[in-house]
């Protein structure tokens, strides 16, 4: 009797791309519940249209570049993409804006660079800074989160903001724009008010920003989750939280009148979004034990620097793609020493 | 008197002294795997019919191939070597049964790349008449050491655990060598494959006896059989035969059933915290290891004079109708072995030689069962699917976490790719072991351990390729070097005799000069000529021969029609 030959392994693989990325995407969904929580509609709207532009994006640019599409979008990264710069929008950005950014990550970002694995950069990340970076207005105008005593805007106010800009005429300003916790903290702090005067600002919450911080706790139990799941590898979140905590523990012991606490950076801005989601994209991150966690602490200490000293409102997008570009040479260095070679050998 | 000193000679390894562990370490990587081997241990050990018809090829080790010493028509006897071994690294052949020689030529045979090698075909007389081997010794625990090996190696044992390297090799320490732990390998670590264990389970006697053996001529001051804890009956019949003999310096230690615990570097150092150096043995820390079938082996030519001839093999998975353990003589056609197993199963799908992760699938059952079948696998396309379509790596680094030599298996795949051979070989691959968990847990699908494999193949090939042109470049240099001497001899030998003629002439040792300086140079030349770096220079026996097997597997491709 003949039988078909192939090489060995033959066990059915363990995993798949495909369920990786779904876990991821699951994940995600306690997060974004929660910011559509404290933001409102306009949270929805980013997803939906940052989502629905990137897979036609990947579409689109699989078929001009003769790649299977279906297969390929069926893998969920394009999907993955589209969800983590929606997640990073101001929720009532103009529905241009997450087209502008979704479109750049994908077609740019990821397939100009080289396609999925092959992007030295998080193609999420890279949209997200092309538009802080074009459109500052629109991308620093954060609503108010619920709680501060504004009423919320309804799903039909939030969609005609998203599509034509146009707000019912007795909207208070501050609903549609409002510093978050992030920038007070710079600017109140930059006027010489120290952190404990700061803090009793409503916008603060008891350990992070108001909102933010559960926020942060939701991004922060989809992510324990894919620890639990071995989704993603613990050595970027643990490098990318420690360098953070350290690098806030280290200024903040020193003089805590000037400098925001650990727990304030930990529970605000994008810390554990991108600590356990964004960071973590394997294709751009270093790849090693050690090197990844190397790689974690850079993050953590470049979000501190922006944050603290830079002129952006968080800086998670930028240590992220900083540290893309150092990726290849701390694997280099990192190597793991190989299973019967010698303690000292380099 | 003045001191003599040895220099040129090696001075003997101060003994190595080996702890063993209280506890076994878990050693980096590897995958916990689903056992899949009750299926074959419902039964005991059954006795496979000697076939009509037997294919015994010349080479089933590693190492050189062994040289027919029977041709067409000779009557055989079972046991009588039919094939001597020309070189250290290899082992006899033996008649499984009586018969007649029917044919000696090239057939197919079991081998990853599917060829066809040369062959004994055996008509069985269908007596059985055994032959005189001569391999028994009367006291063997009181025997020359020297005696043991040779008596191994005319019984043509190799490691039956799959390996098939020469035994003879491995119970030689060399002079200067110590040995100081003997591990017996019962850790039968890849899924299906039980032979181990229904051996031990049948015929712990023979296991034990080899043991005695083969440490004594090792030399080794302690032996440990290690096993892996998911094999209770094994565990329990070994304890049983160790308490009944008194054998209290034989210990078996168990180790957590993780694949690969039954790899010989990852069981070192599950029992001993050790690591085999890289490219190195296991002597190099004072280990020897051998497979519980080997160790029995040696028992069964030893003590009663029979040479390998028959195997325990394993056939299993959801295409045999019945699974088990079958003692098979060698050079038996796969299918006459299916045939005793019921025959397969309606949704046969793939046959395997070895097991699932490290064997290799077979094109067809018309092939003959060697020393080195552990197992046969016929398996259905739910149990070995056909691989998904394969994505691009995402780097998501599980290959690295598996990886049982802490290799970083997503960059020998990038550079492998590329055909870096270079920078591949900079990343270890030749660290390697195959064991498959890369591939296993690659979410992307990617056949990397295919990629190590053809790297490695590729690397071999371009080695000797450049050795051959370094010979060709330096016979042509030696000949250029002789025409120039030559033709300046012939010079110098005109200049002298010109000056001769003409004794007021001086400048002939100018030219003597330029002429000694030319040479000079070319010999600085020479000598600097570096020799290109790589970790393919100091290589083991074993991968030598490994080297040597895959040149011949290429030529005999490339005289394929």
């Amino acid at each position: 009797m003949e039988f078909p030959t192939q090489s060995s392994p033959y066990l059915p693989p363990r995993n798949d791309v495909g369920r990786l990325m779904l876990t991821v995407i699951l994940a995600l969904i306690p997060g974004a519940l929660c910011l559509m929580w404290f933001f409102g509609w306009g949270v929805l709207f980013n997803l939906v249209i940052a989502t629905a532009t990137a897979v036609a994006g990947e579409a689109l640019i699989l078929r001009l570049r003769h790649r299977p599409v279906r297969r390929t979008l069926m893998d969920g990264s394009a999907v993955l993409t589209g969800l983590l710069l929606g997640l990073a929008l101001p929720p009532l950005a103009p529905w241009w804006i997450p087209v502008v950014g979704a479109l750049f990550a994908i077609v740019v970002a990821k397939h100009l660079y080289g396609g999925l694995g092959y992007n030295p950069f998080n193609p999420a990340m890279v949209g997200f800074v092309v538009l802080i970076i074009s459109f500052p207005l629109q991308m620093t105008q954060w609503s108010a989160p619920a709680g501060m005593g504004q009423e919320s805007l309804s799903f039909v106010e939030t969609f005609r903001m998203t599509m034509l800009e146009t707000l019912p005429a007795d909207t208070p300003l501050d609903t549609i724009t409002m510093a978050t916790p992030l920038d007070r903290a710079k600017s109140d702090l930059s006027q010489d008010l120290t952190w404990t005067e700061i803090k009793t600002n409503p916008l603060f919450g008891s350990f992070g920003g108001l909102g933010w911080q559960w926020i942060n706790a939701a991004f922060l139990l989809g992510g324990l989750a894919l620890l639990q799941q071995r989704a993603i590898a613990w050595q970027i979140p643990a490098g990318m939280l420690g360098g953070l905590f350290l690098m806030s523990l280290f200024f903040y012991i020193g003089d805590s009148d000037t400098f925001a606490s650990p727990a304030f950076h930990l529970f605000s801005g994008a810390t554990m979004l991108g600590a356990f989601f964004i960071a973590t994209d394997p294709i751009s991150a270093a790849t090693t034990p050690r090197g990844r966690l190397y790689f974690g602490a850079g993050i953590g200490v470049l979000i501190y620097i922006i944050r603290t000293w830079g002129g952006y409102p968080d800086g998670v997008a930028f240590g992220v793609l900083l540290m893309n570009m150092a990726a290849p040479t701390i694997d280099y260095y990192t190597r793991p020493r190989v299973f019967g070679h010698a303690k000292s050998d380099e | 008197m003045a001191k003599t000193e040895p220099a040129d000679l090696p001075l003997p390894d101060a003994p190595q002294r080996v702890t063993l562990l209280k506890t076994p370490a878990q050693f980096p990587g590897g995958a916990d795997l689903d056992a899949r081997k009750a299926q074959s241990l419902q039964e005991p050990i059954r006795i496979a019919r000697v076939p009509k018809r037997l294919y015994v090829p010349l080479s089933q080790h590693i190492g050189e191939p062994t040289q027919a010493l029977v041709s067409v028509g000779d009557k055989v006897l079972k046991g009588q070597q039919i094939a001597r071994s020309l070189s250290y690294i290899s082992a006899p052949v033996h008649a499984p049964t009586s018969g007649t020689v029917s044919d000696v030529g090239s057939y197919p045979v079991p081998h990853t790349a599917g060829l066809s090698a040369g062959c004994i075909v055996i008509d069985s007389d269908g007596e059985d008449r055994m032959a005189d081997t001569g391999l028994r010794l009367a006291s063997v625990l009181d025997a020359d050491p020297a005696e043991i090996r040779q008596r191994v190696r005319d019984a043509g044992i190799v490691g039956l655990g799959g390996a098939g390297f020469p035994t003879s090799v491995k119970v030689n320490p060399g002079p200067g060598r110590n040995i100081d732990l003997l591990i017996i390998n019962a850790a039968e670590c890849e899924p299906y494959i039980s032979c181990d264990e229904a051996l031990i389970c049948a015929r712990p006697q023979d296991v034990i006896d080899g043991i005695h053996i083969i440490r004594h001529a090792v030399h080794a001051r302690q032996v440990v059989i290690g096993i892996e804890d998911n094999m209770p009956n094994a565990i329990r019949c070994l304890q049983q035969a160790l308490s009944d003999g008194d054998e209290h310096d034989i210990s078996v230690i168990t180790v957590p059933g993780r694949y690969p615990a039954g790899g010989e570097k990852q069981l070192i150092y599950a029992l001993t915290g050790l690591e085999v150096p890289s490219q190195g043995l296991p002597i190099d820390i004072g280990i020897v290891c051998h497979n519980v079938g080997t160790t029995a082996a040696v028992a069964r030519a030893l003590m009663h004079g029979e040479p390998l001839i028959s195997r325990i093999v394993t056939v299993s998975g959801a295409g045999i109708k019945r699974p088990g353990n079958l003692e098979v003589r060698i050079g038996t056609p796969i299918a006459e072995l299916i045939e005793q197993c019921g025959g397969y199963t309606e949704g046969v799908a793939r046959l395997v030689m070895g097991g699932p992760m490290m064997g290799f699938s077979l094109p067809s059952d018309q092939l003959p069962i060697i020393k080195t079948s552990n197992c046969i696998l016929a398996t259905t396309w739910e149990e070995t699917p056909p691989p998904p379509p394969a994505v691009e790596c995402i780097r998501c680094g599980k290959c690295a976490e598996v990886c049982p030599a802490i290799l970083l298996p997503q960059q020998l795949y990038w550079h492998a790719r590329a055909r870096d051979f270079d920078k591949i070989q900079d990343y270890d691959l030749f660290d390697c072991i195959e064991c498959g968990c890369c591939s296993y847990v690659c979410p992307s699908h990617l056949p990397l351990v295919q990629y190590y494999r053809f790297a490695k193949t590729e690397i071999w090939n371009l080695e000797r390729e450049r050795q051959q042109a370094d010979i060709a470049r330096q016979r042509h240099e030696f000949r250029q070097q002789r025409l120039e001497r030559e033709k300046q001899e012939l010079e110098a030998r005109r200049a002298k005799a010109k000056k001769a003629l003409r004794p007021k002439q001086g400048d002939a040792d100018a030219k003597k000069a330029e002429i000694t300086a030319a040479l000079e140079r070319v010999k600085a030349k020479k000598a600097a000529r570096t020799q290109p770096p790589g970790n393919t220079d100091n290589l083991t026996p074993e991968q030598q021969a490994k080297i040597a097997e895959a040149d011949r597997r290429r030529q005999s491709q490339r005289n394929e029609p």
